[in-house]
């Protein structure tokens, strides 16, 4: 009998504390498959965000260090400037990305630093009650927007991602989705990418994931997988916004 | 006499940084400290090491943390409201026991204040400045050589203890010239680092976290930090002492406000006071010892600061109503002249008819 599917070697043994349906674990399996895949495990540093995901070094045995919300740019910037061998890694929510830590984020890559960012988009604060987030969509209920999210209060979804893409720091940008296995596949094409174009040093690089949460959306799994396709993807369209390998000689 | 060279504050800092093995620094500009990433700007770059000015300091600090964790000697600096700013990262390193020298060239404050030299975030950096149960070992030089030798000292004491030093100092400190010995690094055996993140080669992954949910656990962590702050306590107090022998009467005073006292106590000494000067150099951890060794042949100890008195705690802490303690302060960046510290001095002596 042939084994086709196993646990890869970086991912421990154990149960994810995630709600069932959460996009987290699947996005934490497509890095461990491809930490094994690239052989990265030796050099790789993660930086896991505030929020749900900090958890994730009780998942991924490799190197990790924890950040204040939303300055995972940052520190990812310190250790790349310090060891510039190695490949770093941000996970980040919605709130880490594109609230409080906007500034590092942008600076980051209109830096072009050599790093690569996870950037989990559930559209809500998961870890702290399903709160606000910046990427909560127009009419969409929160704890913190009772009433549905409105322009003229709240103002609008904010699309770090489409922002991201216009700075020239940024060598490879893509929206992924984990709405079906296809999709799947495609996200873990895209961090492929994204960490190929690290360790080419050709600069930032950002995979934005659309992520059911199911517990704070207040629906099924099957649910919020639906909702996923059905409205998140409307607002944010999956699309590789850039990729600079495709203009010049490259090997990857 | 021979070796000395004249130097400013901010450059000695800098010089003092990169001889004793700074390899990263960040930071962000604010005034009155503009020299010193002008100063490491130029000479990381001819070093060929790591220099970054962040997106604020904010950014800055948390770089920093990210070159600490990796296991180089790292610096930022700033001023007052910068260093606000930078207290987040602070508190993370402190709870992480992540090594790195951070430098406050104080200005007048609170809110943006002034550019002129004050003392007034002693509280901030003695009291450990961000959120959580922590302290850091916080230097006052006083002179150009001090502000060189403490630079150097700082990075030791970081890595010997894993955590955050600061350098508390002003403006005049950082524009003044002096003539300096610039001494090669002592040469110190330091701990290994075995807790930095570079990549889990051929060794099991490592995790640096401040995040524990566990009480029990918390606590304990808690209370390591604070078994390592008691050692700190014992072995690092450093002070300076003035014509205490006979004195009757002994200022206390740290940084510039301890240059502009100990003038004045030249000065009461000619006119034939018995007038002393104490100066805490390191202000964290206190020279408690010191103080109190003092305080069984002292009448009357006058704490002097450029704030509205904040060091004058410590003080009435470490004396515990044993001896009159009194205090005079120029806070919002005035830098009063040794004379005008002469007359207090002469005004307690007639009053307490010392």
């Amino acid at each position: 009998m042939k084994k086709i599917y196993s646990r890869p070697k970086c991912l421990k043994d154990a149960i994810f504390h995630y709600c069932p349906g959460c996009g987290h674990s699947i996005i934490h399996r497509l890095v461990a498959e491809l930490i094994d895949e690239m052989d990265l495990r030796g050099k790789i540093i993660c930086i896991p965000p505030a929020g749900c995901a900090v958890l994730a070094y009780n998942y991924l045995d490799i190197d990790m260090c924890e950040s204040a919300h939303g300055r995972g740019c940052a520190v990812a910037t310190g250790f790349k400037r310090a060891q510039p061998d190695k490949l770093v890694l941000t996970y980040q929510g919605d709130g880490d990305m594109a609230a409080i830590g906007t500034a590092e984020t942008i600076h980051a890559a209109n830096r072009g630093e050599r790093i690569t960012s996870i950037f989990v988009n559930n559209a809500v604060y998961g870890m702290t009650g399903g709160q606000m987030a910046p990427t909560t969509i127009l009419g969409q209920k929160t704890t913190t927007s009772p009433f549905g999210r409105r322009e003229a209060f709240e103002g609008y979804p904010l699309m770090i991602t489409d922002l991201i893409a216009t700075m020239k720091g940024a060598a490879f940008v893509a929206r992924n989705s984990l709405a079906t296995p296809a999709k799947i596949k495609a996200t873990k094409k895209s961090i492929k990418k994204a960490f190929e174009v690290q360790e080419a040093g050709l600069g930032y690089s950002l995979v934005e994931v659309l992520s059911p949460c199911p517990t704070n959306w207040k629906l099924s799994p099957i649910e919020s997988f639906k909702y996923l396709e059905e409205i998140m993807e409307k607002e944010y369209p999956l699309k590789i916004f850039k990729d600079i390998t495709k203009n010049k000689d490259s090997n990857i | 006499m021979e070796n000395k060279i004249l130097m400013k504050g901010t450059d000695a800092l800098g010089e003092a940084a990169i001889r004793a093995g700074c390899e990263c620094y960040f930071g962000y500009p604010i005034t009155p400290q503009n020299e010193v990433p002008e100063y490491m700007a130029r000479r990381m770059g001819e070093e060929n090491l790591v220099f970054l000015q962040g997106e604020s300091e904010i950014a800055s600090i948390n770089m920093l943390l990210g070159a600490a964790a990796s296991g180089k000697r790292a610096m930022t600096s700033s001023s007052s409201p910068g260093i606000s700013l930078k207290q987040e990262g602070l508190s993370f390193m402190a709870a992480m026991e992540l090594p790195a020298l951070i430098v406050n060239i104080v200005r007048g404050g609170p809110g943006l204040g002034n550019i002129a030299p004050s003392q007034g975030d002693y509280f901030q950096a003695t009291r450990g400045g961000g959120h959580g149960d922590y302290r850091i070992p916080v230097y006052a030089p006083a002179t150009i050589q001090e502000v060189y030798d403490l630079t150097m000292e700082a990075f030791d004491v970081a890595d010997i203890f894993r955590t955050p030093v600061m350098i508390l100092g002003d403006g005049m400190l950082g524009q003044m010239v002096e003539p300096i010995d610039m001494h090669p690094k002592k040469d110190l055996e330091m701990p290994a680092k075995d807790y930095i993140l570079d990549g889990a080669e051929g060794r099991p992954s490592r995790i640096m976290k401040s995040l524990i949910l566990d009480v029990r656990e918390m606590e304990e962590h808690n209370w390591k930090l604070k078994r390592k702050y008691d050692l700190m306590q014992q072995e690092l107090p450093k002070h300076e002492e003035f014509m205490t022998e006979d004195a009757k009467l002994v200022i206390i005073a740290f940084g510039t406000a301890a240059r502009i006292a100990k003038g004045a106590v030249k000065r009461a000494r000619s006119e034939g006071l018995q007038v002393g000067l104490l100066r805490p150099i390191t202000l964290w951890p206190f020279p408690v010892e010191a103080i109190e060794k003092l305080a069984n042949k002292t009448s009357l100890f006058l704490v002097f600061e450029m704030n509205t008195g904040q060091m004058i705690e410590d003080v009435r802490l470490a004396l515990n109503g044993r001896v009159e303690c009194e205090f005079y302060g120029r806070p919002g960046g005035v830098v009063p002249a040794p004379q005008e510290v002469q007359r207090i001095i002469e005004r307690y002596w007639l009053q307490k008819e010392l």
